[in-house]
């Protein structure tokens, strides 16, 4: 009782990164994306502020569709993608009934999301008041309704001042910020401007110990790094930032995944381990900016037009892996004569806080390159690293790895 | 088809009253609705099921280790029985995966023989041990050092709030009066001339009843002493447990048991229906009956003993922290007893095997009634339910084109992480036992529970509940 068809590419997940990937797809012939939400847009759905280029998300979001839509795509949305079927077909459910699609390349795009307080293992009572950023964004802009009266914002990198945002606007009164690390890790203005103007106070080095309350939060009990601990009422906490991908039907379709990123592990040209199977935004790295994973679609539709042309496939790859304190890097493979990685460059993370660190990348020993960052690398956002040295790389060598010499601060 | 959820209580004087709607007074009330009698349950939350039957480990045990001759071993071998068959019937998930007690040291497995000779005393006859071999042919994932195990094929997980929600629905539909956010005060006997019985003070005025049950769970001891009675006082143990992701679902087929010590039954490694992995439970014993809260040093200890049981566990992510207090008492056997005299029940003390024995405990306790006098009049079969399917091991709405050709609703997902349609959420809400809240709606749906735990769906779910609840109000 499943409706079988085929495609030439089928793209899962209609956000920044799916809709411009179909954007620019209009010469790969049928072309369909599949989105689970009754609207396509992805995050910037709920993202009620600027920031999207010159335009809100809602706008941004417009603007993305009308793209895609133009291109010649099919965009279904309330369709869902629940497994695979084979290699590169796909099983789906919507209000039509059951599915099964085969394409000739499958673009997965299906995003990040914020761990929640449950997978970040904070102990204490299960009350109502416990939000995410996503959920929280989505009670207010999308649904009109108050998430509370007083709230705690944990992390504070750039997410975190979004919700800050969305609950001051809600009216709501924020108790305090709290991140694990020494500082902030968002933009100068914005940390200043809600710390003097907004006089939401910031708790470093201090981490939430366990949530009160019984059906509703009555508050939250902090660790500070010498082991003190104080109780801040309030009955709404909201959960920001520590992005995971969502890489469910990556992960159940065998696709290889970065134990960095935890995403797919993908060359330059977002080709996974999957021969057909490419993937591109988020779902590659939690959390880049809207802007930067439509980027990485165009890209994508780029490699996926040169597959329907029959480039072949990669057989051989080079890993290429982090050192601690870096906590991962983007595109993960290096395919011998491929392209260089998306605007010459990889993306990189650290786990600490590390001013002007020396990067070094290096094969089996030898140094394929060097380098100063010119600023400090900050934890929860991503750093560039010149990715011009690829040529260098033996075809035959091992892993390719990047390491970062600086003193932690 | 009485539910209600505040206001004054009905005049008159109901046959049996029974007090507290966990998996325990529902099924009494279940039994009772096959009788032709007024029956009323009283419950304190807003919901069913809202106390210790949400949060237990889910196995529906055979009862292989029970103490043989006790209370408690007869109704939870005959529970086990009678449960596996209504689960069937009334597509309460349960699957039959079988339990391997794993034996990590010598003396646990110089235990082992004796363990097997109590199960078959305890009507298990085809528990058998098993070595090392078998144990890791069976159990790849484990985790090494095993040196053999005891297999109990009979044992099975199953779902507890499916199982408490069957019970409630059948009662209500079968003419039982369900009153939530009405807590039992205290109790009097019915003035001379009124009938003999007994006068409920609630939180939501009196209420009169010809005969009394006491199936209030953690509060069971409080109500037997509002009856005069001293015989048991119920000492909470909390058990945490974790919920690790569906992708851990494949590194475990069985129920992995520990050998049991003087201290308890030790911490389990277990799939649950909904298709996640269960760690757990802690032993805890606290004074505080509301204490259900996790800790940072519970969920270590079953992480570090996790990660030697499935040591592939612990790099899964967290869907869920949770605790439940088991009601122990200072007696090694549950606590039920009739008291004749006063037309009074307790069924107190039902500590850690409460889900596996309720249907063999309201059995019991009906014939307790009829002993203390009660009329049962003649039973008759109860309308058969069929509950909205929750299990992994069963189609879901979402995989079944013709319940989406008939309604479109079954095919469009809310919840993603749960795969919860639109036309679930809908049916439930609108369900004979209507959740109290959103965790009520979750256990009847599962929506919110998953790994993103609401960043995707949270405001949707709550905006579908809210608006009932505002259509409800008018
Ligand atoms: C709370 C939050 C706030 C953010 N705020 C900003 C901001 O202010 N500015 C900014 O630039 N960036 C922001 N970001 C980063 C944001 O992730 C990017 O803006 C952008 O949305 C990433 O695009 P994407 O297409 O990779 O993923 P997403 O936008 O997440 O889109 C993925 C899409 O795939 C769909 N999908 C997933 N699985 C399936 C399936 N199985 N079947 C069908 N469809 C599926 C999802 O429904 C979703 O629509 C924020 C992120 C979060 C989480
Ligand atoms: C960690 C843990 C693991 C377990 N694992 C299993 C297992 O795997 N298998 C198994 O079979 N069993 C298991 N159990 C045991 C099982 O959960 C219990 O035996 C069972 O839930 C007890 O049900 P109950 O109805 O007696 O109690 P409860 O579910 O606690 O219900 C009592 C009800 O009475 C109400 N109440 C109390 N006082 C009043 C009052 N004054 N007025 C009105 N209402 C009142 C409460 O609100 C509550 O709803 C486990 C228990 C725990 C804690």
């Amino acid at each position: 009782m499943r409706s079988e068809r085929t495609v030439d590419v089928l793209v899962v997940g209609a956000g920044p990164a799916g809709l411009a990937t179909a954007a620019r797809l209009a010469d790969a012939g049928e072309v369909e994306v599949l989105e689970r939400e009754a609207r396509a847009g992805g995050i910037p759905r709920h993202c009620h502020h600027g920031g999207f280029g010159q335009r809100t998300g809602p706008q941004y979001v417009r603007k993305l569709t009308g793209e895609a839509a133009r291109a010649g795509a099919r965009l279904r949305t309330s369709v869902t993608v629940t497994g695979w079927a084979g290699p590169l077909t796909l099983d789906t459910t919507s209000a039509q009934g059951l599915e099964r699609i085969t394409a000739r390349a499958v673009v997965l795009a299906t995003g990040a999301r914020e761990r929640p307080r449950s997978a970040r293992l904070v102990p204490g009572s299960r009350p109502a008041g416990v939000f995410t950023t996503g959920e929280l964004q989505q009670t207010v802009h999308l649904h009109g309704r108050s998430p509370g009266t007083r709230a705690v914002v944990i992390g504070a990198e750039p997410v975190a001042y979004s919700a800050v945002r969305t609950l001051l606007g809600a009216g709501v009164e924020i108790a305090a910020m709290i991140t694990g690390l020494p500082r902030h890790q968002a933009a100068v203005t914005d940390a200043a401007d809600t710390r003097l103007r907004r006089r939401v106070p910031l708790l470093t080095d201090a981490t939430v110990a366990e949530l009160l309350g019984r059906e509703r939060l009555s508050g939250i009990v902090v660790r500070h790094a010498d082991g003190r601990r104080a109780v801040i009422a309030c009955d709404t906490v909201v959960f920001t930032g520590d992005f995971v991908p969502d890489h469910e039907l990556a992960r159940r379709g065998g696709v290889l995944l970065d134990p960095g990123t935890r995403g797919p592990a993908v060359d330059s040209a977002f080709r996974t381990a999957e021969p057909g199977v490419f993937a591109a935004g988020n779902l590659l790295h939690g959390a880049e900016p809207a802007l930067y994973a439509a980027r990485e679609g165009g890209l994508a539709a780029a490699a996926v037009l040169r597959h329907l042309e029959g480039a072949p496939w990669p057989a051989e790859q080079i890993p290429v892996r982090t050192e601690d304190p870096l906590g991962w890097v983007a595109p993960q493979r290096i395919t011998p004569g491929g392209p260089p990685p998306p605007y010459g460059r990889f993306l990189l993370r650290t786990t600490r806080f590390l001013v002007r660190p020396h990067l070094v990348v290096h094969q089996d020993g030898r140094i394929l390159h060097r380098q100063r960052l010119a600023h400090t690398a900050v934890p929860n956002r991503s750093f560039a690293v010149s990715g011009s040295w690829v040529g260098a790389v033996d075809p035959r060598g091992g892993t390719v790895i990047f390491t970062a010499e600086q003193r932690s601060i | 088809m009485t539910v209600t959820t505040a206001g004054e209580l009905p005049d008159g004087t109901y046959d049996v009253v029974v007090v507290g709607a966990g998996v325990v007074g529902t099924a009494i009330a279940r039994e009772l609705a096959r009788h032709p009698l007024r029956t009323a349950v009283v419950e304190a939350a807003n919901d069913v099921g809202d106390a210790t039957s949400k949060a237990n480990t889910a196995i529906l045990h055979t009862g292989f280790d029970a103490v043989p001759g006790s209370l408690e071993s007869r109704l939870v071998r005959e529970g086990q029985r009678r449960l596996a068959a209504y689960a069937t019937e009334s597509g309460i998930p349960v699957e039959p995966v079988g339990a391997l007690l794993v034996a990590w040291d010598e003396e646990q497995r110089a235990a082992l023989p004796a363990l097997a000779e109590k199960a078959g005393r305890n009507g298990c006859p085809d528990a058998r041990i098993i070595g090392a071999d078998e144990v890791y042919r069976r159990e790849p994932h484990l985790g090494p050092g095993a040196l053999a195990a005891l297999d109990v094929p009979g044992e099975s997980i199953i779902c507890p709030w499916t199982t408490t929600l069957s019970y409630a629905t059948q009662a209500v539909r079968a003419g039982v009066d369900l009153h939530l956010n009405c807590r039992l005060h205290d109790v009097s006997r019915t003035p001379d001339g009124e009938g003999d019985g007994h006068s409920l003070r609630t939180s939501r005025g009196t209420v009169r009843t010809r005969y009394l049950v006491n199936a209030a769970g953690l509060h069971s001891d409080t109500v037997d002493r509002a009856l005069g009675h001293d015989d048991f006082t119920v000492t909470p143990r909390r058990g945490q447990l974790i919920v690790f992701d569906k992708f851990a679902r494949d590194l475990v087929r069985h129920i992995l048991l520990p050998v049991p010590t003087a201290l308890g039954k030790g911490v389990l490694v277990a799939p649950t229906v909904y298709g996640n992995v269960l760690l757990g439970p802690t032993a805890e014993d606290l004074d505080d009956k509301a204490a259900t809260g996790s800790t940072a040093g519970g969920i270590a200890v079953l992480r570090e003993k996790g990660r030697r049981i499935v040591p592939g566990l612990i790099d899964e992510e967290v869907t869920a922290v949770y605790a439940g207090l088991r009601a122990a008492t200072e007696h090694d056997d549950f606590q039920i007893r009739a008291h004749p005299g006063q037309r009074y029940i307790t069924v107190g003390g039902i500590r850690s095997t409460g889900l596996t024995a309720s249907m063999a405990i309201a059995a019991y306790v009906t014939e307790l009634l009829a002993g203390a006098g009660l009329g049962l009049g003649e039973p008759r079969d109860l309308e058969p339910v069929r509950m909205p399917n929750l299990g992994e091991a069963f189609p879901r709405p979402y995989q079944r084109a013709e319940l989406i050709a008939a309604d479109p609703e079954y095919g469009v997902l809310v919840c993603h992480c749960e795969r919860v349609t639109r036309g679930e959420i809908r049916d439930a809400l609108a369900g004979p036992v209507p959740p109290g809240s959103l965790d009520g709606l979750r256990r009847r749906t599962r929506a919110r529970g998953g790994r993103c735990q609401g960043f995707y769906c949270g405001a949707e779910v709550r905006e579908l509940f809210d608006e009932r609840a505002e259509v409800q109000r008018g």
